[in-house]
């Protein structure tokens, strides 16, 4: 894990002060609520339906035991008992009041946290995948990567008003864990015929309204030259992109306006001045930075421990959760674990303040203090002994994260729609609890396989919906809720969107239409074919043949 | 258009500012005849007349956003006083532009940010190589100047300090 030094403490410090003064000023009608807005928003600190909504910043999803604590701490002190997780890694409090809003920034900064840059049109927190560090498939571990990253995208004085917000995600393994290919930047780890490691440069990728998987920019680029690179596409875009149209003003926007070819040139160009100037890397900072993402002091373990595997013969249901929710080590005699965050009538990624104090003492027994939060809104112990998984499934069932449903059907992402956030069209977590309510054979759920349903309340895409195998969308239609349905979408490096199947939907009639959506993929389903796998086979046509069959849907 | 009678003159290489009267003014468009002193002129209008301004250290340019360093170029270095308009402060080309006209041009000048400039921005402004502000009128100019300092150090390296904090920290 990272650790602060003064120079970093400094400037958190600095910023508490300056939010402190800022909301003061706000609250004594110095600061109108429009120049408050912006400033705000750069603190994560949104003005919502029914009470102000604070953003965590944790950068890279990871967490240290003590920062966990801290979490449950700030939920029991200053909101109702719990946070929520979400698709960016970060933790939102839905029930702080805007004058306590500066405490919690000092109370985050004591144990090296912050809210900076977790909204506004700025450089948000960079990020990556949740087995970092502990993939079996790793290229280089991103996070020093990452970390450097936040570095320099912290209070980055010419980018501190972009024309609209600026997702980087960086990738290290073969896998891409970190949907790299719908980021305004995407970062891949590779290695050049020589042997060197470098990026392939995506840009222009992104959700919301105008979803568009993202152009190669650059195939290989030397990694001291990462920070120059990176300031000659945010000064193309800073200068360039549109800012007449909110809606128009993604970086994804201009480069498909200039062409990627084009954009690629102007970055090019933009880039031959400033390349080997000062901010190139440095050795020493790299190994720095490396320093920090050691591996732990694992034990030499054999790889399989014999008592785990009797357990696992013996206990059915620790089979299945270790299926589904154990993930494969680098490190012989070590797997990482995923808390689900996805127990039916729970919104998918809330977390109380006793689960979080937990979860930190789970952390601190059995995976080396440290804790992550993965963009499908789990929490994961990533270093966890063969040996003691027993133990922690027995913990995690105490505390209601051990539902064994990672990567099936009732891991549903949902962003916190309308519930809670001003610009939802309609709900997203009542949607998430009556489809798995449908769905409550454990059994039946397992032997589905694989299945990502991602659910968002609007346009603005926060529950990746067009990256779900099935998502599900939120619409407005003349002032009710509404939901439009899409099949075939899909994260990692074959990265697409789905397609929409037709008319929408009313509320109460979605879970049925999922339950349509699974007997159809199963009637055609061959031995152990993914839903995916099926659906590029066969098609969107049996699944629209099947639901609108009947007058269901309406215009 | 509007003079504001104030502004916060910033001396960059000690880091003190004062608050100083205002002689400059900023207008939408120049006229035919001579060009009065103080005057800072749009700069499409100034690269028209090219020529017969780029001796008068008493004539200014003003870069609206969308305006480009480039056109300028490095007759940037002869001039001694460039405004930048930020029409909102969450209109960030400014940045770039002051970046640009230090880093790549070559200005020494007085480089001023002019239009919704206030606390908030005062510190990203300075680190982009601005060192003169015409606060606006309605915000207290004395309280924007501590936006100055709003941070002691800097992660990146830009126009006040070119190198990164990293190249620093490890020395
Ligand atoms: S997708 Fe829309 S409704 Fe959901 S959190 Fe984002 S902005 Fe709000």
């Amino acid at each position: 894990m990272y650790i602060y030094d003064d120079y970093d403490q400094q400037i958190v410090d600095q910023r508490v002060a300056q939010f402190r003064d800022q909301t003061q000023r706000f609250l004594s009608g110095e600061l109108s609520g429009e120049e408050f807005r912006p400033l705000r928003l750069q603190n994560g600190l949104y003005i919502q339906r029914y009470a102000p909504m604070l953003r965590v910043a944790i950068p890279y999803g990871h967490l240290r035991s003590d920062q966990v604590r801290a979490l449950a701490e700030i939920a029991r002190k200053y909101d109702r008992g719990y946070g929520h997780f979400t698709t960016r890694q970060n933790i939102q409090y839905n029930w702080p009041t805007l004058e306590s809003v500066p405490d919690i920034l000092a109370d985050l900064a004591k144990v090296q946290m912050h809210a900076v840059q977790t909204s506004g049109n700025c450089v948000r927190n960079t990020t990556t995948d949740q087995f970092a560090g502990v993939a079996h498939d790793e290229i280089i571990d991103p996070r020093p990567w990452c970390e450097i990253i936040r570095q320099w995208s912290t209070f980055h004085p010419e980018f501190a008003h972009l024309p609209r917000k600026f997702k980087i995600a960086v990738c290290g393994s073969v896998e891409d864990r970190a949907a790299t290919w719908v980021h305004d930047i995407g970062l891949h780890v590779v290695r050049n015929a020589a042997g060197e490691v470098g990026f392939k440069v995506i840009v222009g990728g992104g959700l919301g309204r105008t979803p568009i998987v993202g152009a190669v920019i650059r195939e290989f680029l030397p990694t001291v030259h990462l920070l120059s690179y990176l300031d000659a596409i945010l000064r193309v875009y800073n200068r360039y992109g549109r800012r007449d149209n909110k809606y128009k003003a993604r970086i994804k926007i201009l480069v498909k306006a200039m062409t990627p070819a084009a954009f690629a040139a102007k970055v090019e160009a933009e880039w031959a001045h400033l390349k080997d100037g000062p901010m190139t890397l440095t050795g020493a900072e790299i190994e720095r930075m490396a320093g920090f993402f050691t591996m732990p002091a694992y034990e030499a373990l054999p790889a399989e421990d014999a008592e785990f595997l009797r357990l696992r013969t013996e206990n059915k249901a620790f089979a299945r959760w270790v299926e589904r929710n154990v993930f494969k080590h680098k490190q012989p005699g070590y797997a990482a674990v995923t808390l689900s965050l996805k127990a039916t009538g729970i919104a998918p990624g809330d977390a109380t303040d006793k689960q979080l104090d937990g979860v930190a003492d789970l952390a601190d027994r059995y995976s080396f203090g440290e804790v992550r939060v993965s963009h499908e809104q789990n929490l994961i112990l990533a270093d966890v002994k063969q040996s003691d998984l027993f133990k922690v499934w027995e913990a995690a069932k105490a505390l209601g994260f051990a539902t064994p449903n990672i990567g099936l059907l009732t891991d549903i992402i949902a962003c916190p729609g309308g519930d809670f956030c001003d610009l939802a069209n309609a709900k997203s977590i009542p949607i998430a609890e009556g489809i798995q309510r449908v769905f409550d054979d454990q059994d039946y759920l397992f032997d589905l396989g694989e299945i990502d349903l991602n659910i968002s309340g609007c346009m603005n895409s926060c529950g990746h919906h067009h990256v779900g195998h099935i998502g599900i969308l939120g619409v407005d239609k003349s002032g009710s809720e509404w939901y439009q349905v899409s099949l075939g979408g899909r994260q990692g490096h074959d990265a697409s969107l789905g397609k929409v199947i037709g008319p929408s939907f009313a509320q109460d009639d979605v879970p049925g239409v999922v339950k349509q959506i699974i007997d159809v993929f199963v009637e055609h389903r061959q031995g152990d074919e993914r839903f995916l796998d099926v659906f590029d086979r066969v098609g969107i046509e049996p699944f629209k043949a099947r639901i609108y069959q009947k007058e269901r849907a309406h215009g | 258009m509007v003079k504001t009678p104030h502004i916060v003159k910033l001396d960059r290489s000690s880091g003190q500012y004062e608050v100083i009267a205002n002689h400059w003014l900023r207008v939408a468009e120049g006229c035919d005849d001579a060009i009065p002193a103080h005057t800072l002129l749009p700069l499409k209008e100034w690269l028209e007349r090219r020529d017969e301004l780029l001796d008068r250290a008493d004539v200014g340019i003003w870069f609206a956003p969308d305006d480009e360093p480039e056109a300028l170029g490095a007759d940037a270095a002869r001039l001694s006083m460039i405004a930048v308009d930020f029409p909102a402060f969450t209109d960030g080309r400014g940045f770039s532009i002051g970046r640009l006209l230090r880093e790549r041009y070559g200005f020494e000048g007085e480089l001023r940010a002019v239009g919704d400039v206030f606390k908030d921005t005062m510190y990203y402004l300075k680190r982009c190589g601005f060192d003169a502000f015409e606060v606006r009128a309605d915000k207290d100019v004395h309280e924007a100047a501590k936006g100055l300092n709003d941070f002691s150090d800097a992660y990146q390296g830009a126009v006040d300090q070119p190198l990164p904090l990293f190249r620093r920290r490890s020395a």
